[in-house]
């Protein structure tokens, strides 16, 4: 049994005067210990994909489809399990960890929090205690758990919220964004961390980005996302290097690699602009701005299709010889 | 030939509150040719913005001195306005950049008006509109921003730098803030102006994939100062700092072989590390290397000198001084 396993995920919005198809039948999983990359632009819906896996969508949000984690399905879980989950056997990292830190406490509080909540046998002295083993473990001094969050840096910040997210043992880590808004050396840093904690720890990794080239050094599958669909899944490398959909491979040509001649002075992106989720065009929602559509792609719907050992591609022509 | 724009000896300060100065720009020399792109790189808090902001005269330097088109920027009324039609900023965030309740059209009338240049408005705008690839311009003059995608937001935003017909682009993170797939286009738009229109820019930049893509030239930046500066291609694929080398070697299919991930941070501008200011984080020093060629000492104790704005190098003392002269 997988450890996630999310069949035909829907999320709509519900907006002032009209029904915002943000995620439109996702379907996905992940072995324990394994990770998995999602990849997409501004409004793909991948970020809804990670809430909606610990049901934090906003109550505007209508969810559909199942969501199961070891088994149990998210959707109709308790409120009580459900806070058992969380932390526990799913964490999440997210961006701005600014913001998700309180900056009236000190900070080795904040990470025994959990640990306290999740099992209220904890003495406040031991949790203290996790909580600076957890510091040391994500490499930030043990006395750092007196400081506040103002006090550190961006990058340490994010160390916090691995501490954090670490804190109740979870077999499960979702990453936001998580290494966004730092600089390249930092985020080094931190994806190196990642890697290593996960690896040690047997713990799953989802890791949602706009960056291939993060995706691309830290998970073992791919998934990329367009218009809230997934059209395209497999292994990583393979899936950066030689993509079966078109707009994978205008992804991946939009991250130029440094000292590759192909890309020197000549940047690439894809033309147009990603459709709104109010007026998806008929058939691949890819097609207006697509270079190998044809007249076929314009109708029905393109379904994620085996188009390799482990690969799924939504697209009419992934099997052919295409630029 | 004469630099279209050249700074000499750049040094800006700001109050800290309770730790003294901040020495943001620690002397910087920089100088840009008529339709070169210069990319302008490093971590945040290295200066680079800080350095964009007086080449613009949005900042008065505390020492140093500032000469566009052959004139020295005396920050007298008359001269700065002739700086700020002749430099135009491009932002990073178009959204924030462009007033919500202001068309296309006024948005990149603005900047003429203020500057009260005459002739036919309606053509000055969608002239620049056209150069910044929206077209036709027409369909986009009574368009507010909330309509428009992120990517043409940004166009807007350069449509608003172009319509002042300026001859320098300093454009803060152009890119930074847009979709991957739309940042190519862009950047190619960039490049296009250069080729077109003779424009030379200063691309300010922490993602060394936009120099790769763009630039001519790249200033990598560290606590201040420019720490190497050449072509381009050669510092991308050859780089001679350990800091540049550091930088290069975490991009993914680095050209430079395995990851060099450096501990720590940069430093605070308020406690800029003597000596060679990267000597704290230097892995060149950490592993031995320096203390082979008995600089050690040096990289601790002795700070370097302000590289030249011509001659391409690295300031670091194990690399030998740089060559005299810029190919021409």
């Amino acid at each position: 049994m997988s450890l996630v396993d999310i069949r035909d995920l829907t999320v709509t919005y519900d907006a002032r005067r009209a029904a915002v198809p943000a995620v439109r039948g996702v379907t996905l999983s992940v072995q324990a210990g394994a990770s998995l990359g999602i990849a997409g632009e501004s409004g793909c819906g991948k970020s809804s994909v990670a809430l909606a896996m610990l049901r934090l969508l906003p109550a505007t949000a209508a969810v559909g489809g199942h969501i199961l984690l070891d088994g149990d399905d998210i959707a109709t879980m308790s409120f009580g399990k459900l806070r058992a989950v969380r932390w526990s056997r799913a964490s999440i990292v997210f961006q701005g960890a600014m913001h998700a830190l309180n900056p009236v406490r000190a900070i080795g509080g904040q990470i025994a929090e959990p640990i306290r909540v999740h099992d209220p046998a904890t003495t406040r002295a031991d949790a203290l205690t996790r909580a600076r083993e957890l510091l040391r473990q994500v490499g930030l001094p043990a006395w750092r758990a007196d400081s506040y969050p103002h006090e550190l840096s961006g990058g340490q910040r994010q160390r916090v919220m691995v501490a954090m997210a670490l804190a109740c043992r979870p077999r499960l880590i979702i990453a936001d964004e998580a290494t966004t808004a730092l600089d390249v050396m930092i985020q080094a840093q931190v994806l190196d961390l990642v890697s290593d904690v996960i690896a040690r720890q047997g713990i799953a990794l989802i890791m949602i980005s706009h960056d291939l080239s993060i995706l691309a050094s830290t998970c073992d599958e791919l998934a990329v996302m367009y218009a809230g669909r997934v059209v395209e899944h497999g292994p990583t490398a393979k899936v950066v290097a030689h993509g079966a959909h078109p707009y994978t491979r205008g992804l991946a040509r939009a991250f130029p690699t440094v000292g590759d001649p192909a890309s020197r002075g000549r940047p690439r992106g894809v033309p147009g602009d990603a459709p709104s989720p109010l007026r998806l065009p008929d058939g691949c929602a890819f097609r207006p701005r697509c270079p190998i559509a044809i007249d076929d792609c314009a109708h029905g719907d393109i379904p994620l299709q085996a188009v390799a050992e482990g690969r799924r591609a939504a697209c009419l022509r992934a099997g052919e010889e295409t630029p | 030939m004469t630099p279209i724009l050249d700074a000499r000896d750049i040094r800006v300060s700001y109050a800290s509150r309770g730790r003294g100065r901040a020495v943001a720009v620690d002397g910087v020399n920089l100088s840009l040719d008529e339709g070169e792109i210069l990319a302008l790189a490093g971590e945040s808090g290295c200066g680079k913005t800080t350095l964009a902001k007086a080449l613009l005269g949005l900042v008065v330097p505390d020492s140093g001195r500032v000469t566009y088109a052959g004139a020295p920027v005396t920050y007298r009324a008359r001269d700065l306005r002739r700086l700020r039609r002749g430099v135009q900023l491009v932002m990073q965030d178009p959204t924030g950049a462009l007033n919500p309740r202001h068309t296309v059209f006024d948005a990149v009338a603005e900047g003429p008006r203020i500057h009260r240049l005459g002739g036919d408005e309606t053509e000055r705008v969608t002239q620049a509109l056209s150069h910044a690839g929206l077209r036709p311009p027409a369909d986009f003059l009574a368009r507010y921003p909330h309509e428009l995608s992120g990517g043409q937001r940004q166009r807007v935003v350069i449509a608003g730098a172009l319509a002042l017909r300026p001859r320098v682009i300093v454009a803060d993170e152009p890119v930074a803030s847009l979709d991957a797939s739309v940042r190519g286009e862009i950047l190619a738009l960039l490049l296009r102006l250069r080729d077109e229109l003779g424009l030379s820019a200063v691309i300010v930049t922490h993602d060394l994939g936009v120099a790769w893509n763009i630039a001519d030239r790249l200033a990598v930046m560290y606590a201040g100062r420019i720490v190497e500066h050449g072509p381009a291609a050669d510092i991308l694929t050859q780089p001679r700092h350990p800091y540049t080398r550091a930088l290069v070697s975490v991009l993914p299919d680095s050209p430079v072989g395995a990851p060099i991930v450096l501990s720590g941070e940069t430093p605070d501008a308020t406690d800029i590390p003597a000596g060679c200011r990267f000597h704290p984080r230097c892995p060149a020093l950490a592993d031995g290397t320096a203390r082979q060629s008995h600089v050690d000492g040096d990289c601790r104790a002795r700070d370097l000198p302000i590289m030249d704005a011509r001659s391409p190098g690295a300031a670091c003392h194990l690399v030998a001084p740089p060559a005299l002269g810029w190919p021409a």
